[in-house]
């Protein structure tokens, strides 16, 4: 569905991304994982079209997304820091979403209903705890049934009811056949989520593969442990090489 | 886009930043006119504000805005719209709500007491400056990633129109003063939106300053109505241009 | 005048005309005498000649003996924009009451609606002036009185308008209380002395409102000088007298409320000069008085060439002025003291209600101006504010020298 194409990114001298190919296919769900720095906030940036990639190129379904922006009304967006103008309402800010985006169906809002949103529709941003915050952002990258989410660290500062919520939700729609891209430090949520695990690394995909087959090669069981293996296993190779 | 337009609209005017503004020009507008009665000299005290304060205030207050709303402005763009779109919205929010707060603070008082004619070209000057001047803000603010390096430009922006490019014009006259420099000067003008507004302004208030041979010729000029449009024209130019050259920086640029 | 007083006025001449037992002529379409030339002829010396209503067309008419020319009911003596109308070459003739229209224009000739060749003791009241070329001359005459006319002609160009009230070599003349519009010098003196001139309005000629040159000795009181092309410019004279006049909204850029040129040992009092592009321009004059003047709205109140001394400026109010003083020298040889400066930032600490730091009223912003008139366009910038401040602070290009040192601290009442 999104296929990215060897692409690269130099903000000045620092390579950003190195020729990145990757292949992410609807009904999966891709865990984007990473130290910080790796180059996966701007790979999804790239995606997202906030970002020019210096070369290469990404289809959506077959088409170059490079100056255009039609595509995303197929991709919901949760993102990392959710900063709202101060003192728009949740309730307007919904509605401006959904004016921008002009839903042909019925919006989803079950998370809207599940964070309890719906009762704070004229509370102003302002006034809403960073926790709240990240509802507002979850419930409106859902909001519109996007074949494809991407969320990037979804659950930092969510508490634990939330995260379960949250968590529920991504499932269903995993089930749902989305592609679902989730960038996240916390492995323990990912593993339960996710079916793939992207590992990047100094601008480079390192790994790029089902959770099974990473658990396969490390001998491990649990996707943390197994992460930890896969970077050792690579911090060798690059020493061996270097 | 109206709907973003109106939205962020609403938000700016309810800014703490807006409403104080507001209140500073009622304050000093009303202050104006209790310490003196007749109204072309408020007027003309109320120039001072329109030149200095109010581009200030706008380029200031922008850019600030760009940064704060950086992170709002990073998920509209992540939804299916054009940044264009997004950007003029941006453009068009801010640039009502510093409008408005200026119609307000200083129109209503000019209108109650009444100005005269001289009233209407302040507060034209005034808007066509607000805009002149969130057109560099946005500028400054898609030219660098850095908030503080973008107030840095912006008040460049505001300190060269304000005083560095009348030395530099000073220095010019001073330099040539055995040519005729009528028409340079009148073009040098041209190229300072505050220094356009003022003349404009002073040929409404204090026409007896322009009075001599030179003057005449500049009465002449902007006296008329081709000068009236030619000078309406260039402050439109001066929003169009400095907006244009932003809005093409914006749509390439990697947020 | 008013109309009671104007028929009081015929009533006490046509009883002095009963007791000298001069005659009493009536002109008119329904009279024995239908034309006013024939009266004339007829008439003795001392008679009354009564011009009823009506339009006469009866081409230049001159008078060379005492008479007296009333009109009633507004007659109308027309030149068809041939000739001029009346020629008085006699001593004592009084004409009232009529509307003179429409005389020739020459460039060679003056032609006029009235004029008085070498004559003495004429009146010249009540009368309406309307498009003609000259209005009243005066030529050689004295002890004259010109007084309630109103002169309006439709401004065309220089050269064929003339002057409103004309006088050459003329001397004891009163010129009270008349209206002149649309001419090209609304009052024009040319060696004409101990001269008074009142209550007149000049206003909207094309040129000056008043223009004299070696008329020395004259008083000018209570006069308006408004909206003239170039507004008042005296030249070559000494013992002006200018009190309680109004010089106001000459606009232009060579337009000036009160231009003197080489005038000597003179007086400007209590006058005052609103919204002029110059309240007063002086070159080459000296042992002016200038007191209890008001200078208000205007672009410059005094232009000041260095090449006047010994002037005094006193008690004067200057407020609302673009530029108070402006000189192209550094003179030190005029005084001015104890006038009010609305631009006056010092402070009264012995309560005298004078300053305590002297006022210096030009500015550097004005010198700049002086010697690069384009540098105008800075006018109210923030560089030209700080240029001024900076000034104050540290004198380096005005004058030290001129300085108000007693500044009043609130304007004289001046009424």
């Amino acid at each position: 569905m999104i296929s990215v194409e060897n692409i690269s990114k130099n903000f000045g001298r620092l390579k950003a991304l190195n020729g990145v190919n990757l292949q992410l296919s609807p009904g999966r769900s891709y865990a984007l994982i990473g130290p910080n720095g790796s180059g996966k906030t701007t790979l999804i940036k790239c995606i997202l079209g906030l970002v020019v990639p210096t070369s290469g190129d990404i289809l959506f379904d077959g088409k170059s997304t490079l100056g255009d922006w039609r595509y995303r009304e197929r991709i919901g967006y949760m993102p990392q820091i959710g900063r709202y103008p101060e003192n728009m309402r949740i309730g307007q800010l919904i509605d401006m979403m959904k004016n921008i985006r002009k839903p042909t169906q019925d919006t989803d809002e079950e998370l809207i209903e599940a964070f309890g949103l719906d009762r704070m529709m004229d509370k102003r941003m302002h006034a809403l705890s960073g926790g709240t915050r990240q509802k507002v952002s979850a419930a409106l990258a859902f909001l519109f049934d996007a074949p494809v989410l991407i969320l990037d660290e979804p659950t930092a500062g969510l508490d634990p009811v939330s995260v379960e919520i949250l968590k529920e939700k991504v499932l269903r729609e995993k089930r749902l056949g989305r592609l679902i891209v989730i960038s996240s430090h916390i492995l323990s949520d990912l593993e339960d989520l996710t079916s793939d695990v992207i590992y990047m690394y100094e601008g480079k995909i390192q790994f790029d593969d089902t959770i099974e087959a990473l658990k396969r090669d490390t001998n491990e069981s649990k996707l943390s442990k197994a992460i930890a293996t896969l970077v050792r296993q690579r911090e060798l190779i690059h020493s061996v090489i270097d | 886009m109206t709907r973003i337009v109106r939205y962020i609209f609403i938000d700016i005017l309810r800014t703490r930043f807006t409403m104080l503004y507001t209140l500073f020009l009622l304050v000093s507008t009303f202050a104006l006119f209790h310490l003196d009665s007749d109204p072309g000299k408020v007027v003309l005290s109320l120039l001072n504000v329109v030149l200095m304060v109010v581009p200030l205030v706008s380029i200031v207050f922008t850019t600030i805005h760009f940064f704060n709303s950086y992170e709002f402005i990073e998920l509209m763009l992540a939804q299916p719209v054009a940044r264009r779109v997004v950007f003029l919205g941006e453009y068009m929010a801010v640039a009502f709500s510093l409008c408005s707060a200026f119609l307000v603070g200083a129109g209503v008082p000019l209108l109650m007491f009444g100005g005269g004619p001289g009233a209407w070209t302040l507060l034209f000057s005034g808007l066509m400056l607000t805009l002149v001047f969130v057109s560099l803000a946005f500028l400054s603010s898609v030219l660098t990633r850095d908030k503080a390096k973008a107030i840095g430009i912006a008040l460049l922006f505001w300190f060269y129109f304000s005083l560095i490019y009348d030395g530099l014009l000073l220095w010019i006259i001073y330099s040539f003063a055995d040519y005729p420099l009528e028409k340079v000067t009148l073009a040098l003008i041209a190229f300072n939106p505050v220094d356009l507004a003022r003349i404009v302004m002073l040929l409404q208030l204090d026409i007896s300053a322009l009075m001599g041979y030179t003057g005449a010729f500049y009465k002449n000029f902007f006296g008329s109505n081709s000068g009236i449009l030619f000078s309406a024209g260039i402050l439109v130019i001066w929003v169009l241009t400095p907006l244009w050259i932003a809005l093409r920086v914006f749509t390439r640029k990697d947020l | 005048m008013t109309r009671p007083a104007r028929l009081a006025g015929v009533v006490v001449i046509a009883l002095w005309c009963a007791q000298t037992e001069a005659a009493t002529l009536r002109v008119g379409k329904e009279e024995a005498i239908q034309s006013i030339r024939k009266a004339i002829d007829i008439a003795q010396p001392g008679d009354t000649i009564l011009i009823t209503g009506g339009v006469y067309r009866e081409g230049n008419l001159r008078i060379e003996k005492p008479l007296v020319l009333l009109g009633i009911n507004d007659p109308i003596l027309d030149g068809e924009r041939k000739y001029e109308l009346l020629t008085i070459a006699s001593s004592d003739v009084t004409v009232a009451g009529i509307v003179f229209r429409n005389t020739g224009r020459a460039s060679m000739h003056d032609l006029a609606a009235v004029k008085l060749l070498n004559v003495s003791r004429v009146t010249v009241r009540d009368n309406r002036f309307e498009d003609v070329f000259f209005g009243i001359y005066l030529s050689g005459s004295s002890h004259s009185h010109i007084c309630n006319n109103t002169l309006q002609a439709t401004p065309g160009n220089e050269q064929d308008t003339g002057n409103g009230i004309h006088a050459w070599k003329s001397h004891n003349i009163t010129i009270d209380s008349n209206v002149v519009r649309g001419h090209r010098d609304g009052i024009y003196f040319e060696f004409v002395t101990s001269s008074r001139i009142r209550y007149n309005t000049s206003e909207g000629n094309i040129r000056y409102g008043l223009h004299f040159m070696f008329s020395h000795d004259n008083e000018y009181r209570h006069n308006m000088f408004v909206r003239n092309g170039a507004g008042v410019a005296v030249m070559y004279t000494r013992g002006v007298h200018m009190i309680n006049n109004t010089f106001g909204d000459n606009w232009g850029s060579a337009a000036y409320g009160l231009l003197l040129k080489d005038i000597r040992d003179s007086e400007v009092v209590g006058n005052k000069f609103v919204r002029n592009s110059a309240g007063i321009f002086m070159e080459g004059s000296s042992r002016i008085t200038f007191r209890e003047n008001s200078f208000t709205s205007n672009g410059y109140a005094i232009r000041l060439q260095a090449s006047c001394d010994n002037n005094t400026f006193e008690r004067n109010n200057f407020s609302s002025n673009t530029f108070d003083i402006v000189t192209n020298g550094s003179l030190v040889l005029n005084t001015i003291r104890n006038n009010y400066w609305d631009r006056y930032e010092g402070y009264d600490l012995d309560r005298d209600n004078t300053g305590d730091v002297p006022y210096r009223p030009v500015s550097m912003y004005s010198m700049i101006v002086e010697r690069m008139p384009v540098a105008v366009l800075l006018w109210r910038s923030f560089l030209v504010f700080l240029l001024d401040r900076a000034e104050r602070a540290m004198p380096a290009m005005t004058p030290v020298n001129l300085e108000d040192n007693a500044p009043s601290m609130k304007p004289h009442d001046l009424g």
